[in-house]
């Protein structure tokens, strides 16, 4: 399961291809089989599963398109007091 | 409506990174790839962190952030050309408890406002400013701007700037820093995802100067400008890096004791 | 020389480089950018031309305040704000008496207004373009071809009467694109050309000054009589309009620019509409056109004045008019152009409103 998720706001998104050069794990691509309202070509998750959620992505972003989760780490004390 | 996909959360997953609410929901009319967006958020992102929006007022400026009211969420005024710093004075003054600051670009700030810029450091005014420096007047259609380097080619520089008649780029960040009423002046870039979170230490430490009531602070923004350079947006955080960074070096150009102890405190 | 497709601003710079123009001082603002980015390109091709944009309108002013008073032909172009900043330096300009000419691509006001084009810079240009007592000439002109005709007219006038010359088009003219003959180019002035009262070094001759400071009340007095002397020989010889058919008119259109221009479709289509109307377009907005509006208020049952603006040309009607017959408005503000139609229903209510002032 991948450590990370981003939610796009595909209509805010210019196509910029910012968040592609930069993201470390390939993540996104340029959708390459439909345009937004804007009509740009949209970014999309191309590679869900090697997102580690650093939010890189957000960070380079112009257009604020993105919306970015990780998994909380349990810390050992939490999986310790679980057990 | 914000088309926000439907997709179900994670339990175990927490949020990292949202849109601050320091900006409202309306899509910039900046070009693809455009840093004015970045730095909108960052300003945006800092003033959420500090809990100061619905204190803060911005000034907009002349230039392709002539709009940036539309964007900020807070209280804005938009003034002449140049003149920001001025009207930022005059507000200030009678509003010593807000948060006022002032965003421009390189013909705004450095070219036709220069004297007010100047002027506001030298008094210490206790605001502070969002320098865009991209090299060109962008909303005008690409011409040469104060901070346009020797031989850019630009829609008034056909042959490439010539230092002969047109003079050298301006280094804003060392001419402010003369001043001793300018308390924290610091160049930065937004080329890159490091370079954009000490853009963003920056402006927040900018922010932090003016609410411990301090003197004058600035940030100055290496940025990019795709349309008029004629480059692609990533190849323009490229060129900026290549060829504007040599001549426009990043770092704190001055922080004065005061704001050292913000920063050593924080 | 033949007729070329070319943009109303860059027919507008390249015009004034054909008239001898030496140095251009400059400020990019929309709708008039293009005047300068012409000139960029083309003033380094032609020798000993100056080019430099300035870092504000107010230092473009005071940089062509400087190449006026080195006698040199100098003119510097902004829209609507822009010229707002250059007041101060239009004033000291008109009265330390070197030649300038200026060019205003009007746009919608007040403020930051909008980029559309618009005529409520009149007020500007006719009464107060800057403090104190006098006037700049003022031309209007309606499509391109005028456009460049009157930069030529406008360089020839400066140095005519030691004034400012300024031409005042929209944004709608600066950005069309019209089939229009540029003039043949013009030498540059030689130096030993330059006017007697320049300044070019005290050499074998008395000290020129250039300035608009008098000390004492009885010496600004005499120099403003001085202007006001000029002003009146300005406006005895230099009055510049033109009438489309108003030999039997009894309802007369008046506007100016690109206004005037629409109300020349307005005339053929209201005559076929059996409207006997005629249209008065002034050419130059300062020295006005008063005499012959005198005249046609004494033929025609009343007027209709069409601006984009709320009303300004209006008052300077009015006052030809004296009140021998009835003056209406109709006006666009902020940038929509009126078009022939809109105009001929205001005219078809007005003239049946006049005729039937008449029969009661």
């Amino acid at each position: 399961m991948a450590k990370g998720l981003v939610i796009i706001d595909e209509d805010r998104c210019k196509g910029c291809s910012l968040c592609v050069v930069a993201c470390p794990h390939q993540v996104l691509r340029l959708a390459n089989d439909r345009f937004n309202a804007k009509g740009y070509r949209p970014v999309e998750r191309a590679n869900p599963k090697s997102c580690v959620g650093c939010a890189t992505c957000a960070t380079v972003c112009p257009d604020v398109v993105f919306t970015v989760y990780r998994r909380k780490r349990k810390s050992k004390r939490a999986a310790a007091a679980a057990a | 409506m914000a088309q926000m996909e439907m997709i179900k959360i994670p339990k175990d997953m927490g949020l990292v990174y949202e849109k601050p609410k320091s900006l409202t929901d309306a899509h910039t009319h900046y070009c693809p790839g455009c840093t004015h967006g970045t730095i909108h958020r960052l300003v945006a992102e800092v003033l959420d962190e500090l809990g100061v929006r619905e204190q803060t007022i911005g000034i907009a400026p002349v230039g392709c952030a002539v709009l940036a009211y539309k964007y900020f969420n807070v209280d804005m005024a938009e003034a002449a050309h140049g003149r920001a710093p001025a009207m930022a004075t005059g507000l200030k003054r009678v509003s010593q408890d807000k948060v006022v600051f002032t965003y421009q670009g390189d013909g705004d700030l450095a070219s036709i406002g220069i004297g007010e810029i100047i002027q506001v450091g030298n008094r210490g005014e206790s605001f502070t400013t969002i320098f865009v420096n991209n090299a060109i007047y962008g909303m005008t259609g690409g011409q040469m701007a104060p901070t346009t380097l020797p031989g850019q080619v630009t829609t008034s520089s056909p042959r490439g700037r010539d230092v002969e008649t047109a003079g050298f780029p301006i280094k804003m960040a060392e001419l402010m820093a003369v001043l001793p009423g300018v308390d924290y002046v610091t160049r930065q870039s937004v080329l890159d995802a490091r370079g954009v979170r000490r853009t963003k230490k920056a402006i927040k430490l900018a922010f932090q100067t003016q609410l411990a009531g301090l003197g004058f602070s600035i940030v100055e923004i290496i940025s990019t400008c795709c349309t008029n350079w004629r480059m692609g947006p990533q190849e323009s955080l490229d060129w900026a890096k290549e060829y504007m960074v040599p001549y426009f070096p990043l770092g704190d150009t001055k922080m004065s004791d005061a704001v050292k102890g913000l920063k050593g405190g924080k | 020389m033949a007729k070329e497709l070319i943009e109303g601003n860059a027919a507008i710079a390249e015009a004034a480089i054909r008239a001898g123009l030496e140095a251009y001082y400059g400020y990019p603002i929309t709708p008039q950018t293009e005047i300068l980015e012409h000139l960029a390109e083309r003033m380094p091709e032609e020798k000993g031309r100056v080019f430099l944009q300035a870092e504000s309108e107010v230092a473009a002013i005071n940089m062509v305040y400087g190449a006026a008073s080195a006698g040199v032909r100098t003119m510097s172009s902004s829209s609507s704000p822009g010229i707002s900043l250059m007041q101060e330096g239009i004033s000291y300009i008109a009265c330390s008496e070197v030649p300038v000419v200026l060019i205003n691509i009007m746009r919608g006001g007040p403020g930051l207004g909008n980029v559309q084009p618009s005529q409520a810079d009149y007020f500007q240009a006719v009464k107060t373009a800057g403090h104190g007592d006098f006037h700049m000439i003022v031309l209007a002109p309606s499509n391109v071809q005028e456009a460049i005709d009157h930069v030529v007219l406008a360089f020839d006038l400066a140095d005519k009467y030691r004034t400012i010359a300024m031409v005042v088009a929209d944004g709608a003219i600066g950005q069309m694109m019209e089939p229009a003959e540029l003039p043949p180019m013009r030498p540059l002035r030689r130096p030993e050309d330059r006017p007697s009262w320049a300044l070019t070094g005290a050499k074998g001759r008395a000290p020129n000054l250039i300035n608009s400071l008098y000390l004492g009340a009885e010496n600004l007095e005499v120099i403003n009589l001085h202007l006001q002397a000029k002003l009146k020989k300005i406006a005895e010889n230099e009055v510049r309009w033109k009438e489309y058919e108003t030999e039997d008119a009894d309802v007369l259109l008046v506007a100016f620019g690109t206004v005037g221009r629409v109300c020349q479709s307005v005339v053929r289509e209201a005559r076929e509409k059996g409207i006997k109307v005629g249209l008065l377009r002034p050419v130059t907005l300062w020295p006005y056109p008063s005499v012959p509006l005198t005249r046609l208020a004494q033929q025609v049952r009343g007027m209709l004045v069409v601006e984009m603006n709320a009303g300004q040309m209006l008052e300077d009607v009015r006052l030809a008019v004296e009140g021998r017959c009835p003056v209406e408005f109709y006006g666009r503000m902020g940038g929509p152009i009126p078009l022939p139609d809109e105009i001929l229903a205001e005219l078809e209510k007005v003239d049946a409103g006049l005729a039937s002032k008449e029969e009661a």
